[in-house]
C-alpha cells in the first residue's frame, strides 16, 4: 500500500547495525580489495589445475569436518552430564574454565598439549608402564586432539546453558509422565539441543578449516597442508600475490558458503544463553520434584564423563604451569620488561574487547529489530554471520591487505597501535555475537509486543529491559573479547614495532632467543592473564549472580 | 466507536477480512478455532500488524498512522505480560511512563492500582513470585493506570485453573466496569461470555460475525 | 535508536570506571616513545634482533653514541622472509634506509628487486668461512646449520648423514617447514649441497625419523624439544654457545657432520631510495666493527665476522667446526628454490 506509514520501526533503527557493519567491511573486505587489485591478474587456472593445491583443499576440508564432528560429538555427553549433575563439586569452575579453552594462546596451548600427549608426555609415559603402545601424538590424532581441546568446551557450554534453559515444567512433565532416560533425551534434550548446534558447527569449522600452527605443528609433516599454510608459502617465501590473493579466495569462498547454507534452514527457537551461574534455583515451590531422577550406574557415569572432560582440559593447562614454575620465576615476575608488558597487554585487550562489545551489541541492535519486528529472519541472520568473516581472512592477507590500503593515506607504524587493537576487536567478535545473540533475540521475542504496547524503545529500552537481562552474557563476552586480544599474537605480528611490546610478543622474543626457562614462565604468566583477566571483566561488567 | 472498515490482510495462506463495528464500552468475546485469526484481529487493533487494505477507525479517525503506544489500547496477552526482573511495582508503573521516571503522584497512583487488583502487599516483589493468578492481576493493574479505551485481551486466563479463572473473570469484569473500555476478550472457553455478560463474536473463515444478538 | 553505552549502574561501578580511566590515560602517552632528531636511520629487522636482550640495543646507543645527532628507529618484522616482502611492497617510498636481517638464500630475490644500494664498505677484512663478494650485502654474523642434540638422551650423536639415516629407531628429529622456516630451508639447501640429485631419496628415507615439522624454530625447539619429544632438533651449531655461555649447562651439544655443514650468513644493506644513504652506508659500515660486532655472539647467538680476540665468549670456542663449508650460491637458490622445495614435498608426502 503506498504511503503505507511504518508505525512499527523506532527512527533510525538501522544505525549501530550500519555502523558495526561499516567498520567490519573497512577491515575485512577493504584490505581485500586492496590485495586483489595489487595482484592485478589472477590465474583461476592455474590454481584449479594443480593437484597440489586440490590436495591442499581435500586435506582442510577433511581435518576441519572431523574436528567438527568429533568436538560436536564429545561436547555432547560432557553437557548432558553436566546438566544431569548440578552439584559437582568445582562445577562453576569448570564450566568458567570451558569457555577459556578458545583464547588460551596457541603456543601455550601446543606446548601443554605436547606435554601431556606427546611422546614424551605424561599420557604416553602412563601408557608405556602399564604396558600399552603409546598413541601416536603428530599426525591427524594431533590436529584432532588439539582442535577437539580448543573447541569442545565452548561447546559443551553452549549447550549446557541451552539444557539449563529448557523451561522447568518440561522437565515436571517427563517425571510425571515416568520417562525414561532414553525418552527423555530423545524428547526433551535433543530437540533443544539441536538448535544451537548449527551455530557452533559453522564457528568451529571455520576455526578449524584456517588452522596454521596447530596444523603445521601436530600435523607431522607437510601432508598435512591446509589452505592458510599454503597462503602463507605463497605470501612470504614465493612473494607470489596473485596466488596467494586466490588461495585466500578460495577459502573464503568455502566458508562463506558454508556460513550461508547454514542460513538456509530455520533456526529453531532458541531458548537462551547466558552466563551460568550454578545449576538454577528453583523460585518456588517443593524443593526437588522436577528434577528427573538417575540411577546410580548413570550417576557413575556422569560422573566419569565430567572427570574425564576435565582432566581433558585441564592436564595440558597444568603442564604449562608446571613448566613455568622453574628458576627464573623470579626474575622475570619482577623485570620490568614484563610488568610493561603486562601493563601493554591489558589495556590493549580491555579497549579491543570494549569495541568488540559495541560492535557486536550495535550489529545486534539493528539485526534483531529486523528478524523480530520486520520478520526478515533469514537476511537478519545473514547480516549477523558478516560479523564472522575476520575468522575466514588470514591474518598475514589481512595484514598486507590493511597495509596495502592505508599505504597512500597514512604511515603505517604509526597506526600500528590503533590497528592492532581494532583487529584484535574484530578476531573477538564472532565469538562475542555467539555468545549475545541469543539473550538478545529472547529478550526481544518475549517482549516485542509488551514493548510496543507500553512505548518503551530507545535508551528506556536498553536501560530497563535490555541490559539487566543480557549483563551476564554481555560480561561473558566482554571477558572473553580481552582475553582472546590478550593471547593473541598474530595481530601485533602484523604490523611490527618495537614500541609497542605485549606480553605475547614477549614471550615470543624470549623464546626465539634461546631464553627458554623465561619464556616458559612468560607462557604460564600470559596463561594466568588471560584467566584473570577474564574473571575479573565477567565480574565486574556481567555483575555478580544475577 | 471501534469501526473496522474492510480490514484485510493475508498471512501466510490464510486471508481475513474483518468489517465490523463495536459499540464504545461494549464487552465482546471473541471465539473461534485456533489458527482462525483471533489474535491477528486483536494485533490488528493493536498496531503489532499492519492490514494490506482497510482501514481501523476510533472515534472516527483511523487508528493506522499510529504506533503501537501511541493507539488508544491496552493489551493483555496469555504470556510475557511483566518484566520478570522488574519488580510490580516497577511493571504496573511503566504504564505511567516507560523510563520508570515517577512523580510522587504517579507513585500513589501505582500503589493505589496495586490495591484495588489486591497485590498491596505484593508491590516488591518479582513475577517468578507469584502465582499465575497473581501475575494476570498485576498486568490487570497497569492496564488500569494506562487507561486507554480500548482493552484487547488474548487468551489472558488460559494457562490458569478453574477456581483461579473464575476469580480472574470477576476481577476482569470489576476492572471493566471500572473505566467502561471498549474489550475484546480471545477465550476458548465460551462460557466466558455468560460469565462476563458479554457479547459473542466468532471468527470463522476469516470473517467476524456476531453469534448472539444483532447479526452483522 | 540511540547507540548505546555501558552504564555504570551503581555508583560503584561508576567508581572502577573512573580509576580505570585514570588509569589509562597516562598510560597511553608512553606508547609512542619516538623523538625527534637530526637525522633519523630507519631500519627494518626481524623481532629477536630488537629485544631487550638483543644486539639492537647495543647497536643503537653505540652508533647513535658514534654519530651525535643521529637516532636510530628499529622496526621490527615477523621474519626475514617478512622484511623482504614489506620492503616490496612498499616500493620506492619505502620508509626504510636499511634492511638488516636477510640471509644468503634471500640475497639474490632481494638484490632482483632493484631497490637496493651499493654499500660502500670495505668487506675485505672480514673474517668469515666463504670469500665475500657482493657490493650490495654487508654481512654482520654467520653460523652453521646443525642438529642439536640432548646429551641425556643421546650420548653418542651420528657423525653424519649417512650415519643418521642407519641409526637406531629411536633417534628422532625435530625439524622446520622449508616454507616458513629459515632454518627448514637451511637443511633442505644443506641436504641438496651434500647429495645433490640423491636429495629426493634421502628425504625419503628420512621421513619415519622425522617426529614432525614445525612452522618455526620457536615451536620445534620450545614446545617440543625442551619437551623431551625428540633427542635431536635442526637448529645452528652456535646454539650450544648460549646454553654454555648464559645457562651454563653443557647438557645440549651440536652434532657434528662429516659431509660438512651448510652456511647461513646474515646481511644487511641501504634502500636507493632512502634520503640518507650517507648516513644508511655509515651504519653498514659500522656493523662490522667491534662495538657492534661485540653484541652479536650472546645476542644474536652466531659467529661475528671480525675476530672479537678474547672478547669473544669462551663457550664459543667449544663449539664444533664443520670438516667443510657447504653453501650454494644466492643465485643458484633463487632459481631453484621452488623446484626443490617441490621435489621435498613429494619426497615427504610420498
Amino acid at each position: 500500500m503506498a504511503g503505507r506509514v511504518d508505525t512499527l520501526s523506532p527512527s533510525r533503527w538501522w544505525l549501530p547495525g550500519t555502523l558495526a557493519l561499516t567498520v567490519v567491511a573497512a577491515l575485512t573486505v577493504l584490505p581485500l580489495v586492496a590485495m586483489l587489485m595489487a595482484a592485478g591478474e589472477l590465474e583461476p587456472a592455474r590454481l584449479l589445475g594443480d593437484p597440489w593445491i586440490g590436495r591442499v583443499i581435500r586435506f582442510s576440508l577433511m581435518q576441519a569436518t572431523l574436528s567438527t564432528l568429533i568436538s560436536l560429538a564429545l561436547a555432547i555427553p560432557v553437557a548432558l552430564a553436566l546438566a544431569h549433575e548440578p552439584r559437582f563439586p568445582g562445577r562453576t569452575a569448570l564450566v568458567n574454565l570451558f569457555s577459556l579453552s578458545l583464547v588460551i594462546p596457541t603456543l601455550v596451548a601446543i606446548y601443554g598439549i605436547v606435554a601431556v600427549y606427546g611422546r614424551n608426555g605424561w599420557f604416553n609415559t602412563t601408557l608405556e608402564a602399564i604396558g600399552i603402545e603409546p598413541l601416536a601424538l603428530y599426525g591427524l590424532n594431533g590436529i584432532l586432539i588439539a582442535h577437539v581441546f580448543f573447541n569442545m568446551p565452548l561447546a559443551a557450554r553452549v549447550l549446557l546453558q541451552t539444557l539449563e534453559n529448557v523451561p522447568i515444567d518440561e522437565w515436571r512433565l517427563a517425571t510425571q509422565l515416568g520417562m525414561t532416560s532414553l525418552s527423555r533425551f530423545r524428547l526433551i534434550e535433543w530437540p533443544n539441543l539441536r538448535a544451537p548446534l548449527t551455530g557452533l558447527a559453522v564457528l568451529i569449522f571455520t576455526l578449524c578449516f584456517t588452522s596454521f600452527a596447530i596444523v603445521m605443528t601436530l600435523g607431522g609433516g607437510p601432508r598435512a597442508t591446509t589452505i592458510e599454510v599454503a597462503i602463507y608459502q605463497a605470501l612470504r617465501f614465493d612473494f607470489d600475490l596473485p596466488m596467494a590473493v586466490s588461495l585466500a579466495l578460495v577459502q573464503l569462498a568455502f566458508c562463506v558458503l558454508l556460513m550461508f547454507v547454514s542460513t538456509l534452514a530455520p533456526e529453531a527457537r532458541v531458548h537462551g544463553f547466558n552466563a551460568p551461574g550454578p545449576a538454577r534455583r528453583d523460585t518456588g515451590g517443593s524443593a526437588n520434584d522436577w528434577r528427573p531422577r538417575f540411577s546410580q550406574s548413570e550417576r557413575l557415569t556422569n560422573c566419569l564423563i565430567i572427570t574425564l572432560a576435565a582432566a581433558f582440559v585441564l592436564l595440558p593447562l597444568l603442564a604449562m604451569l608446571a613448566a613455568s614454575l622453574n628458576g627464573k620465576l623470579m626474575s622475570v615476575l619482577t623485570d620490568p620488561g614484563t610488568l610493561l608488558a603486562i601493563r601493554n597487554t591489558v589495556l590493549a585487550a580491555g579497549i579491543a574487547s570494549l569495541l568488540t562489545l559495541a560492535l557486536a551489541v550495535g550489529l545486534l541492535l539493528s539485526v534483531r529489530h529486523l528478524r523480530v519486528r520486520r520478520g526478515h529472519d533469514r537476511i537478519g541472520r545473514r547480516l549477523q554471520l558478516a560479523g564472522n568473516v575476520i575468522l575466514v581472512l588470514p591474518p598475514v592477507v589481512l595484514g598486507t591487505g590493511l597495509f596495502l590500503l592505508l599505504r597512500p593515506w597514512a604511515d603505517v607504524f604509526s597506526l600500528a597501535l590503533l590497528l592492532v587493537i581494532v583487529i584484535n576487536a574484530l578476531m573477538a567478535l564472532p565469538f562475542a555475537l555467539r555468545i549475545i545473540e541469543a539473550p538478545m533475540m529472547r529478550a526481544a521475542r518475549d517482549h516485542d509486543r509488551l514493548l510496543q504496547s507500553l512505548g518503551i524503545q530507545g535508551w528506556n529500552r536498553w536501560r530497563l529491559i535490555d541490559w539487566p537481562l543480557i549483563r551476564r552474557p554481555l560480561g561473558l563476552a566482554v571477558a572473553m573479547a580481552a582475553s582472546l586480544s590478550a593471547g593473541d599474537l598474530s595481530a601485533i605480528a602484523l604490523f611490527g614495532s618495537e614500541r609497542i611490546r605485549t606480553l605475547p610478543l614477549l614471550l615470543y622474543e624470549r623464546m626465539g632467543s634461546y631464553r627458554l626457562e623465561e619464556a616458559a614462565v612468560t607462557a604460564g604468566l600470559l596463561l594466568v592473564l588471560c584467566l584473570s583477566l577474564f574473571a575479573i571483566l565477567q565480574r565486574l561488567v556481567g555483575g555478580s549472580r544475577a | 466507536m471501534l469501526e473496522l472498515d474492510n480490514v484485510e490482510v493475508t498471512l501466510g495462506t490464510v486471508h481475513l477480512r474483518f468489517d465490523h463495528e463495536l459499540e464504545p464500552a461494549s464487552l465482546n468475546v471473541l471465539l473461534g478455532r485456533s489458527g482462525s485469526g483471533k489474535s491477528t484481529l486483536l494485533n490488528l487493533i493493536a498496531g503489532f500488524v499492519q492490514p494490506d487494505h482497510g482501514d481501523i477507525r476510533w472515534a472516527g479517525k483511523s487508528l493506522l498512522p499510529l504506533s503501537a503506544d501511541q493507539r488508544p489500547v491496552n493489551s493483555l496477552f496469555q504470556s510475557h505480560n511483566l518484566f520478570a526482573h522488574l519488580t510490580i511495582t516497577d511493571n504496573v508503573g511503566l504504564a505511567l511512563h516507560p523510563g520508570l521516571r515517577l512523580t510522587r503522584t504517579d507513585k500513589t497512583e501505582v500503589a493505589e492500582a496495586l490495591a484495588q487488583v489486591g497485590l498491596a502487599a505484593h508491590g516488591t516483589r518479582r513475577p517468578p513470585e507469584l502465582s499465575g493468578g497473581e501475575q494476570q492481576r498485576a498486568a490487570l493493574a497497569r492496564c488500569l493506570l494506562r487507561r486507554k479505551p480500548i482493552l484487547l485481551m488474548d487468551e489472558p486466563f488460559g494457562a490458569l485453573d478453574g477456581a483461579t479463572r473464575q476469580d480472574m473473570l470477576t476481577l476482569t469484569r470489576e476492572v471493566i466496569d471500572r473505566y467502561r473500555p471498549c474489550t475484546l476478550l480471545v477465550t476458548h472457553e465460551p462460557d466466558d461470555g455468560d460469565a462476563l455478560g458479554a457479547d459473542r463474536l466468532l471468527v470463522e473463515d476469516g470473517r467476524l460475525q456476531s453469534i448472539s444478538g444483532a447479526p452483522t | 535508536m540511540p547507540v548505546p553505552t555501558l552504564p555504570p549502574s551503581r555508583p560503584r561501578g561508576r567508581a572502577i570506571a573512573t580509576t580505570l580511566l585514570a588509569f589509562l590515560l597516562p598510560a597511553l602517552a608512553p606508547f609512542d616513545e619516538g623523538i625527534a632528531a637530526d637525522r633519523t636511520l630507519t631500519v627494518y629487522t626481524y623481532e629477536s634482533f630488537v629485544a631487550e636482550w638483543g644486539p639492537g640495543p647495543i647497536i643503537k646507543e653505540a652508533f647513535e653514541a658514534k654519530c651525535g645527532d643521529c637516532t636510530i628507529d628499529f622496526v621490527a618484522l615477523d621474519s626475514s622472509a617478512g622484511i623482504l616482502n614489506r620492503v616490496q611492497l612498499e616500493g620506492e617510498n619505502t620508509r626504510a634506509d636499511v634492511v638488516l636481517g636477510l640471509d644468503t638464500n634471500l640475497m639474490a630475490i632481494a638484490e632482483d628487486s632493484g631497490l637496493l644500494a651499493t654499500a660502500e664498505v670495505d668487506t675485505t677484512g672480514l673474517q668469515l668461512p666463504i670469500e665475500w663478494t657482493s657490493e650490495i650485502f654487508v654481512p654482520y654474523d654467520y653460523g652453521y646449520f646443525a642438529f642439536v642434540y640432548d646429551t641425556e638422551a643421546l650420548s653418542k650423536p651420528p657423525s653424519s648423514f649417512d650415519a643418521l639415516l642407519a641409526a637406531p629407531d629411536d633417534v628422532r628429529i625435530i625439524i622446520q617447514d622449508p616454507r616458513t622456516s629459515t632454518p627448514g630451508l637451511g637443511l633442505l639447501l644443506w641436504i641438496k649441497a651434500v647429495y645433490g640429485d640423491a636429495a629426493a631419496d634421502v628425504w625419503a628415507r628420512l621421513q619415519p625419523r622425522i617426529v614432525t615439522v614445525t612452522k618455526g624454530w620457536s615451536e620445534a625447539y620450545f614446545s617440543l624439544f625442551l619437551n623431551g619429544e625428540a633427542p635431536m632438533v635442526l637448529s645452528y651449531s652456535t646454539s650450544p654457545g648460549y646454553h654454555m655461555a648464559v645457562d651454563e649447562t653443557d647438557r645440549w651439544q651440536a652434532a657434528a657432520f662429516e659431509e660438512g655443514h651448510y652456511l647461513q650468513v646474515e646481511v644487511a644493506a641501504a634502500l636507493d631510495s632512502s634520503d640518507e644513504l650517507s648516513l644508511a652506508r655509515e651504519f653498514l659500515a659500522f656493523l662490522t666493527t667491534p662495538p657492534a660486532q661485540s653484541s652479536i655472539p650472546l645476542g644474536n647467538v652466531m659467529y661475528p665476522v671480525v675476530d672479537l680476540g678474547d672478547d669473544l665468549p669462551e663457550a664459543f670456542g667449544r663449539l664444533i667446526e664443520p670438516a667443510s663449508v657447504l653453501q650454494l650460491s644466492p643465485e643458484v637458490v633463487r632459481d631453484n628454490r621452488s623446484d626443490w622445495i617441490d621435489e621435498w614435498l613429494d619426497a615427504s608426502t610420498r
